[in-house]
C-alpha cells in the first residue's frame, strides 16, 4: 500500500470510527445500554459533552497542520475535512440536545436565551458560521472558490475562539477547563502567526530568486 | 402546591420517643465506608445509621422524593471538587466525628459545644422539601433534622443579634476543594434572624431516615428550602450571631450574580440564565421542565418575611 492507499483505506476509516465513540458512549450513558450512565442530570451531561466535544474536535482540526510540520507527516491534512465535519456534527448534537431535551422544544426560550443570554448568543453564532463551511467542504466547492475557499475557511479560528468563549461564559465559577481550552487555541492561533510570518519573508526572498509560491494546502 | 397553611398542634412535633443514638450513628458511619469497598453493581441503598425521628406531614411536600442515588450522587459541594459527582468520590474518607461547633458573636451562651451535646436531647424530625439549586435544577428531598430555631434559642441571642452567620470546617487536608481557590475560604453563609427562626428552616442531619452522608454537608448542614441551594450551608463548624449582615460565599465571589437573599424567584433572572424554570433531576426524557414558582413553592409561608422589599434589588 502506498500513501494514497493508506490514507484512504486505513486511517480514514479508522478516525471515522474514533470520532463516533464518544457518541457512541453517550448513547451507551443514555440509554443505559452496557452498564454505562450519565449521572444524575443526564441531560446536563448529553449537553455539556457533545458541546466539549465540538470544541475538541475544533482544536484537533487546527492542530493538524503544526503536527503535519513538527511531526513531518505531509498527508496528515487528508484527515483534516472529516475532523472538522465532525467537529459540525457535534456542535449541532449539542445544539439539538439543548433544544430538546433541555429545553423541551419551548421556541420561546430558545429564542429570548439566544438574544438576551451573550453565552448561548455566541455560542449560536459559532454554531451558524460553522455552517458555510461545512457546506463548502467538498472537493466541488473547493474547485468553484478557488482562493476565496482558503479565506472562508480561516473562519474557523473565530468559530474557535468563539466556542471557547462560550465555554468559559457559561461555567458558574470554576473557570480551569475553559483556560486550559483556551491555553491550547492560544497556542495554534501563535503558531500560525508565527509560521505565516516566517513563510511570508521567506516568500520574498524565494520569489526574488525563483519566483515559486508555497503551495495552497488541500485536504 | 400540595401544601397548607400549617396549624401546628404541640403533639405533631413533639415526638414521644426520640432520641440520638450516638454509638449507633458512628458504627454506621464506619459501616458505610467499609461496604463502600465492597461496592456491587446493584442500587445502592441508603447508607449510614438509621435515626431515630417522626415524620412531619404538615412541613412536607407530597412529592415523590428523588432516588438516595440522585441526592447523594450529584452535589455542589466545592470542598470536594466543583464537579457535581466530585464530592461522592472524594468525600468518602471525610470523617465527621467528632464535631465541634462554635457559637459565638451576640449572644449570652457561647463557646464550643461538641455536637453530640447539641443533639443529645434534640427531637428529630421527617420533612420532605423541595430543592431548588441556583443552577435551575430541582430535587425533592426527604431530610431529618429540627428546625434551627430550637438550637438558636438555646444561646439566647442578644437584641443586637440582628443575623446568624454560619461557617463551614476550613480544613484543607480533609476538605480537598479547599486547596483549590475556587471560592474564599472557609464558606461561610448567613441569614437574617427573623429566617433564622422560621419554623421552615432546618438543620439536617440525616436524609433518607439516616444520617446525613459527607458528601450531603455531615454531620450537620441548613436547610432553606425557599431559598437557593448555595445557601444552604453543609458540615458546620461555627454560627455566630451578629449586628452586620454575613459577606457570604457566593455574594463575595460574583455580588452581581448571587445576593445574600437569595430567594428562589423566577421573576428575577440570573445575569447569564433564566430562573423562569427549572429541571427537574430524575424526570424522563422531555418531562423534566416544569415553572419555578415563587419561594420555590413556600410563598404562603414565607412571602411575609419580605414585605415592602424590592425583591429585584435584594436578589
Amino acid at each position: 500500500m502506498n500513501v494514497e492507499q493508506r490514507y484512504r483505506l486505513l486511517y480514514k476509516p479508522l478516525v471515522f470510527v474514533a470520532s463516533l465513540l464518544p457518541l457512541a458512549w453517550l448513547l451507551c450513558g443514555a440509554f443505559g445500554w452496557l452498564d454505562f450512565s450519565l449521572g444524575a442530570d443526564p441531560v446536563k451531561k448529553l449537553e455539556h459533552e457533545c458541546g466539549k466535544w465540538a470544541l475538541n474536535f475544533l482544536l484537533i482540526t487546527l492542530a493538524i497542520t503544526p503536527l503535519r510540520h513538527l511531526a513531518n507527516l505531509p498527508h496528515l491534512p487528508r484527515l483534516r475535512r472529516m475532523l472538522g465535519l465532525f467537529a459540525f456534527f457535534y456542535a449541532l448534537l449539542h445544539f439539538a440536545v439543548y433544544l430538546s431535551l433541555d429545553l423541551e422544544f419551548n421556541f420561546g426560550t430558545l429564542f429570548t436565551d439566544i438574544a438576551k443570554r451573550p453565552y448561548i448568543t455566541i455560542g449560536f453564532v459559532a454554531l451558524l458560521l460553522l455552517i458555510p463551511l461545512a457546506v463548502t467542504s467538498t472537493n466541488r466547492m473547493m474547485r468553484r472558490l478557488g482562493r476565496r475557499w482558503q479565506k472562508l475557511h480561516r473562519l474557523v479560528y473565530v468559530i474557535a475562539a468563539l466556542g471557547v468563549w462560550h465555554f468559559y461564559w457559561q461555567v458558574k465559577r470554576d473557570i480551569r477547563e475553559p483556560l486550559i481550552y483556551a491555553g491550547i487555541l492560544a497556542v495554534l492561533l501563535v503558531y500560525r502567526r508565527a509560521r505565516t510570518r516566517r513563510k511570508a519573508t521567506s516568500q520574498v526572498v524565494t520569489t526574488s530568486t525563483s519566483g515559486s509560491a508555497t503551495t495552497p494546502e488541500r485536504t | 402546591m400540595p401544601m397548607q397553611t400549617p396549624r401546628i398542634a404541640p403533639s405533631d412535633i413533639t415526638p414521644r420517643e426520640v432520641f440520638f443514638n450516638r454509638r449507633a450513628f458512628f458504627t454506621g458511619v464506619m459501616a458505610t465506608g467499609a461496604s463502600s469497598l465492597l461496592k456491587t453493581a446493584q442500587a445502592e441503598q441508603p447508607a449510614g445509621a438509621r435515626l431515630q425521628y417522626t415524620h412531619n406531614a404538615l412541613y412536607s411536600v407530597t412529592e415523590t422524593p428523588n432516588k438516595y442515588e440522585e441526592i447523594t450522587g450529584y452535589n455542589n459541594y466545592y470542598e470536594f471538587g466543583t464537579d457535581k459527582e466530585d464530592p461522592k468520590q472524594n468525600a468518602r474518607s471525610f470523617n465527621p466525628a467528632p464535631w465541634t461547633v462554635t457559637v459565638d458573636g451576640e449572644a449570652e451562651v457561647k463557646g464550643n459545644f461538641a455536637l453530640e451535646d447539641l443533639l443529645k436531647s434534640q427531637p428529630l424530625e421527617e420533612r420532605i422539601y423541595r430543592f431548588r439549586c441556583v443552577e435551575a435544577w430541582s430535587m425533592v428531598i426527604p431530610w431529618v433534622g429540627f428546625p434551627l430555631s430550637s438550637l438558636l434559642e438555646r444561646f439566647k441571642p442578644t437584641s443586637k443579634a440582628k443575623y446568624v452567620q454560619f461557617t463551614t470546617l476550613y480544613d484543607p487536608r480533609r476538605m480537598p476543594g479547599q486547596r483549590e481557590r475556587v471560592l474564599t475560604w472557609p464558606y461561610v453563609e448567613g441569614l437574617r434572624m427573623d429566617e433564622a427562626m422560621h419554623p421552615l428552616t432546618l438543620l439536617a442531619v440525616g436524609l433518607y431516615g439516616q444520617a446525613l452522608p459527607n458528601q450531603d454537608g455531615a454531620p450537620l448542614r441548613l436547610v432553606v428550602p425557599w431559598k437557593y441551594g448555595f445557601k444552604s450551608i453543609k458540615a458546620i463548624a461555627k454560627i455566630t450571631f451578629t449586628d452586620r449582615q454575613p459577606n457570604t460565599a457566593w455574594n463575595v465571589a460574583a455580588p452581581h450574580e448571587y445576593g445574600f437573599y437569595a430567594n428562589v424567584n423566577p421573576q428575577v433572572d440570573h445575569p447569564r440564565w433564566s430562573q423562569a424554570t427549572e429541571r427537574h433531576i430524575g424526570a424522563a426524557f422531555l418531562s423534566g421542565r416544569r415553572p419555578t414558582l415563587p419561594f420555590n413553592g413556600y410563598a404562603d409561608l414565607v412571602a411575609d418575611l419580605y414585605k415592602g422589599m424590592d425583591l429585584r434589588r435584594y436578589f
